[in-house]
Parts: structure tokens; C-alpha cells; sequence
């Protein structure tokens, strides 16, 4: 064998295995149309995106419910985990003293390794119960009917995607040069001035990518969601109580998929929901690879 | 040159070594290979299914039998399809369930539905109406029914389990009457039990054999459910639990379902707090 051809060899095994991961998609992709095509031809889409009953036994599939219960549970996360992750990035790029980020980034990191059955139990048995019991004597005065809702899947989905955002939250940061602090600090900015008009701007699209990816986790989550969303086909109407309760679209997913017939309409159905799932993170995916690649092109890091 | 051989090598070793643990490994028992009994389906069958099977692999060393939930639709679907040999039921089989899967359907046992809240719930006694009402969303708040003004939590089964289309055959007058959008779906008995034990609000239904300290099953128009008002059938929501095969049993399967129905197997159902047939 010549030197030559051992090049050649390795050359085509790598770009096997890089085209796997393309091939893989592929497939998913092509299975997930076929099983979910005879509901695609024969069924309503419009009535499957919009409605709002969900009764299989009675071939009535409305979608809509678990559209909107993911969108809704997913924007709560965002409004705890974005506030929360891009102060930490900031404090642990431009405030922190090096121990502290000795400390925090590897606890942060173990944060993202936890499995997320765990983080759903932890929901169940800890935020639930503080939010039946001590939020509701809090704000009304007494216990409420249900911990269970958006606002217990909210705090626990804001938290698993807290480390997404948070690290690459900390790159985009990083990656706003040098130079342009040193400007800022030249015309006397104080560090607040320079972190609030020149490092949160110029890092925003990093940050805005970081966001997306969480958006991404938080809205293909399942088991957290399962445990302590409520899965009720509803969509939720409240931030407490027992009209906050609803189910997404992975719950739907998983809670119909013990009993479904297979080859049958509803199960059709099921994989059109899969579907929908994987183009909402697919535009996903895309918004933010766009973003990450506008930043790559303005520096380098 | 000579790291690449040394490497090489390392993995020949490897790779004889792996072979020959293979080999030991398919060489040392030949003929005594595990046999493999799968039942599954209905999570109200499935702890006398563990029980059982806990017991007859004790008697039956060379059998393995694994034991998995799923509902009693699963049960149906694995059953007729062959992927189970034994599938598990918590409610009566269609006509057209049996003649498609060519299903041969054995009664285990019998069983209540209890009607369950929490332990500090003050009800205690209800008609099959209000069960009704309170399940159809009619009644929302306990103060209608003489406890406390809290809004009820209502918890089901999931569509496919049998013990939910049992409690609507029997309450929902054969479902034609709507659960109410409110409720709160559960995957399985067990789910049922843990939700409706952790929330003072909550009421749900799950098999009487799952009745412990943790809920308070309801009386139903001042019967409780016991073996006996369940038995006698003065209980009002009673069913029959069963095992189901392709066919006539045979084999593992048909000795299995032979040891459920024997009085070993019936005593089984009772330390389970199922009602034995005899």
C-alpha cells in the first residue's frame, strides 16, 4: 500500500461518516412523511392545525391545542431562562473573578448533563408542591386546586435550557473584540456603560442564536413536560390553577403512543404530529444557524 | 511503522480475546438456552402478571417470563399481532378484537374500579350519579357535593386503558357522555394513585387491587369496594380481568395461564387485592 492510497482510504472513511449523519436525517425525515401520509392525504390540515378537540376514537384531531400548549409552555421557559442566562453569561465573562468562574462554569455545565426524567421528578415532587401550596397561600391566601401547569413547566424547562443559553450566551461575548472595550473604556464609559451600549449589542445575534437553541430543547422536552404540565387537552388560559394546565405536542405524542393501533388513522396522525414538532425545530435550527454565521463573518473567536 | 505494528497487534489481541469469550460463552450451555415468555397490556393485570411470573419462574428455572405494562389496548394490539405471547386486559374484548387478532381470551379474575381521592378528602360516599356529574364537568367544586369550597381536580386514564373504558361503560353511559376537558390524563393505574395521593383536590379512578393508604377509595351508594361487595356484584363498577393468545395457548403460555388459574396463582390475585374466581 502506498502512502497515497492510505490517504485516499482515510479521506473516503471520513466522508462516510460525515455523510451518515446527512443520511440519518434523511431517512428520519422520509419515514416520518410515510408513516404520517395517509393523514396527510386523506386528513384535514387546516382543521389539524387549528382545532382544538383531540378525540382519536372519535377521528376528530385537532392539533391545536398542543401547538399553541408548546409555544406557550416554551415562551414561559424563555421568560425565566433568557434574563437569567444572559446576566450569568455577562458576569461570568466581563464581572467574575477567575475563581468564581472556576466554580460556576463546570457547575453550569453539570447542569446540561442532567437527564431530564430527573429534572421532571425533581418538578413533581418540589415545584408543584411549592406552587399548590406556598405560591397559592402567597397570592390568594389559600392552596390552589393544582401545582401542575405552565408556570411549574415553565420554571423547570427555563432551567434545563439555562446552560444552552448561558454558554453560548458567554461565546458571543467573548468574541465582541477587544478593541471596541477599549474604545469604550478610552472615552471613560464605566463597565456597566461599556457591557449595557457596546458588549450586549455587538454580542446579540450570538446571544439571539443561543436563545433559539433553547427554544429548540425546551420545545422537543417530553419527559419534564409530561410529569407536570397537567396533560389536559386544553390550552392553557392562566398563569396558576387549574385553567394553566394544558399538553404539547411531545406529551401528545407520548401519552397516545402506548395505545395507538398501528397503520391506523390516529397513528397517522401521531407521526404528523412528529412532524409538525420537526418543522418547528428545523426553522429553528435554521434561524439560528443564520445568526451564528452573520456573527462568525464579524469576527473571529 | 513499527507503532502501527505494535498497535495492530494490541488489536489482534483484542479481537482473540473478545472471539474467545464469545465462544465460552455460547460453549458452556448448550441446550440449557433460556427460554422467554413476554406478557403484556392492561397495568391493572400487570402486578398479578409479576407476581405470577416471580413464582413460576421459581417452579420453571428454564423459563424466563418478562412482564410489561402499556394498557389493555397494548395488551389487545400485542397480542393479536404475536409480539406479545400473552396480552393483558382489564376490560371485555370486542367482538370484532377477537375475530381479527383470532384471540382466545382466559378470565383471571375479577376487580372493582374504585372511585379514589386523597386521604384527607372529609367525602366519603357517592352516587353513581354524582360520580357522573363530577367526571361529565356538571359538578366542578366539592361544596356541591357538601365538603369544602375547592375547585376538583378530576384525573382519567388515557383512551386506550381498559380500566378507563370499563369506568365508562359502566358510569358514562358507554361513553357516550364526555369526560370533562378538564381532566387530567394519567398513563397508568399507578399514575392515577400517585396524583390523586399527592393533591387534596384531586379525584380519580384506578383498580380496586391498587387500593392502599395513600387514597381513599369512595363508597358508591354506601358500598364499599371489597372482595365481597365486589364478589356479589353489589358493588356497582366491577369487570373481569383476562389474558388473551393468538389462538388456543400453548406451550409457556398455556402453562402460565394454567398456574394464574390454579389455586397457587388465585391466591396470588387475592395477596394482590384482586378478587379470585372461585
Amino acid at each position: 500500500m502506498k502512502p497515497g492510497d492510505k490517504e485516499k482510504t482515510v479521506r473516503a472513511a471520513l466522508f462516510l461518516s460525515a455523510l451518515s449523519a446527512a443520511l440519518i436525517l434523511l431517512f428520519i425525515v422520509f419515514f416520518l412523511f410515510k408513516e404520517a401520509l395517509p393523514f396527510l392525504s386523506h386528513g384535514d390540515l387546516v382543521g389539524f392545525l387549528t382545532g382544538t378537540v383531540w378525540k382519536p376514537t372519535a377521528n376528530v384531531y385537532g392539533a391545536g391545542i398542543f401547538i399553541a400548549g408548546s409555544i406557550l409552555t416554551t415562551a414561559g421557559a424563555l421568560f425565566i431562562a433568557v434574563p437569567l442566562g444572559v446576566a450569568c453569561a455577562v458576569f461570568l465573562s466581563e464581572v467574575a473573578p477567575k475563581k468564581a468562574v472556576n466554580i460556576l462554569r463546570p457547575a453550569i455545565e453539570l447542569l446540561a448533563g442532567i437527564p431530564s426524567i430527573v429534572y421532571g421528578l425533581f418538578a413533581l415532587i418540589v415545584i408543584v408542591g411549592l406552587v399548590q401550596q406556598d405560591l397559592g397561600k402567597l397570592l390568594t391566601g389559600d392552596s390552589l386546586p393544582t401545582g401542575k401547569g405552565i408556570l411549574a413547566a415553565a420554571l423547570i424547562l427555563g432551567v434545563m435550557i439555562l446552560p444552552i443559553v448561558i454558554s453560548i450566551s458567554q461565546d458571543a461575548i467573548c468574541a465582541v473584540p477587544r478593541s471596541f472595550r477599549e474604545a469604550s473604556y478610552a472615552l471613560g464609559s464605566t463597565k456597566w456603560q461599556t457591557i449595557q451600549k457596546v458588549i450586549l449589542p455587538g454580542a446579540m445575534p450570538g446571544i439571539a442564536a443561543g436563545v433559539i437553541l433553547g427554544v429548540g430543547r425546551a420545545i422537543g422536552e417530553t419527559m419534564a413536560v409530561v410529569l407536570v404540565l397537567g396533560n389536559v387537552g386544553m390550552i392553557p388560559s392562566n398563569i396558576l390553577g387549574i385553567d394553566s394546565r394544558g399538553e404539547t405536542l411531545t406529551s401528545a405524542i407520548m401519552l397516545d403512543m402506548s395505545y395507538v393501533p398501528v397503520g391506523s388513522m390516529h397513528y397517522a396522525a401521531l407521526f404528523t404530529l412528529g412532524l409538525t414538532l420537526f418543522f418547528m425545530a428545523f426553522a429553528l435550527s435554521m434561524a439560528s444557524e443564520y445568526l451564528l454565521a452573520k456573527r462568525r463573518r464579524q469576527s473571529k473567536c | 511503522m513499527k507503532i502501527n505494528g505494535k498497535v495492530k497487534g494490541a488489536y489482534l489481541v483484542v479481537l482473540l480475546i473478545t472471539t474467545l469469550l464469545y465462544a465460552g460463552c455460547t460453549g458452556s450451555n448448550p441446550g440449557t438456552q433460556k427460554q422467554t415468555l413476554t406478557v403484556a397490556g392492561s397495568t391493572t393485570v400487570q402486578p398479578i402478571a409479576a407476581k405470577a411470573a416471580e413464582a413460576y419462574m421459581k417452579i420453571n428455572p428454564g423459563v424466563t417470563v418478562s412482564v410489561a405494562g402499556g394498557g389493555s389496548g397494548t395488551g389487545i394490539k400485542m397480542a393479536s399481532e404475536g409480539s406479545a405471547d400473552i396480552g393483558a386486559s382489564s376490560r371485555d374484548l370486542t367482538a370484532d378484537e377477537i375475530a381479527a387478532g383470532n384471540l382466545k381470551v382466559y378470565e383471571i379474575a375479577d376487580d372493582g374500579i374504585a372511585i379514589v381521592v386523597h386521604p384527607g378528602n372529609t367525602l366519603s360516599d357517592l352516587t353513581k350519579q354524582q360520580i357522573k356529574d363530577i367526571f361529565s364537568g356538571k359538578i366542578t367544586n366539592y361544596k356541591e357535593l357538601g365538603g369544602p369550597d375547592k375547585q376538583i381536580v378530576v384525573v382519567i386514564r388515557e383512551e386506550g386503558s381498559g380500566t378507563r373504558t370499563s369506568f365508562e361503560d359502566m358510569i358514562m353511559d358507554k361513553g357516550k357522555t364526555n369526560n370533562t376537558q378538564n381532566a387530567e390524563q394519567q398513563p397508568s393505574n399507578g399514575a392515577v394513585k400517585a396524583t390523586v395521593g399527592s393533591n387534596p383536590n384531586a379525584i380519580g379512578y384506578i383498580s380496586a387491587g391498587y387500593l392502599d393508604g395513600t387514597v381513599k377509595g369512595l363508597k358508591i351508594g354506601g358500598i364499599e369496594p371489597t372482595r365481597e361487595t365486589i364478589k356479589s356484584g353489589t358493588y356497582p363498577i366491577s369487570r373481569k380481568l383476562y389474558m388473551l393468545t393468538k389462538g388456543e395457548a400453548s406451550g409457556n403460555a398455556k402453562a402460565f395461564i394454567d398456574y394464574v388459574l390454579s389455586d397457587a396463582g388465585q391466591k396470588i390475585v387475592e395477596d394482590e387485592g384482586f378478587v379470585k374466581l372461585r
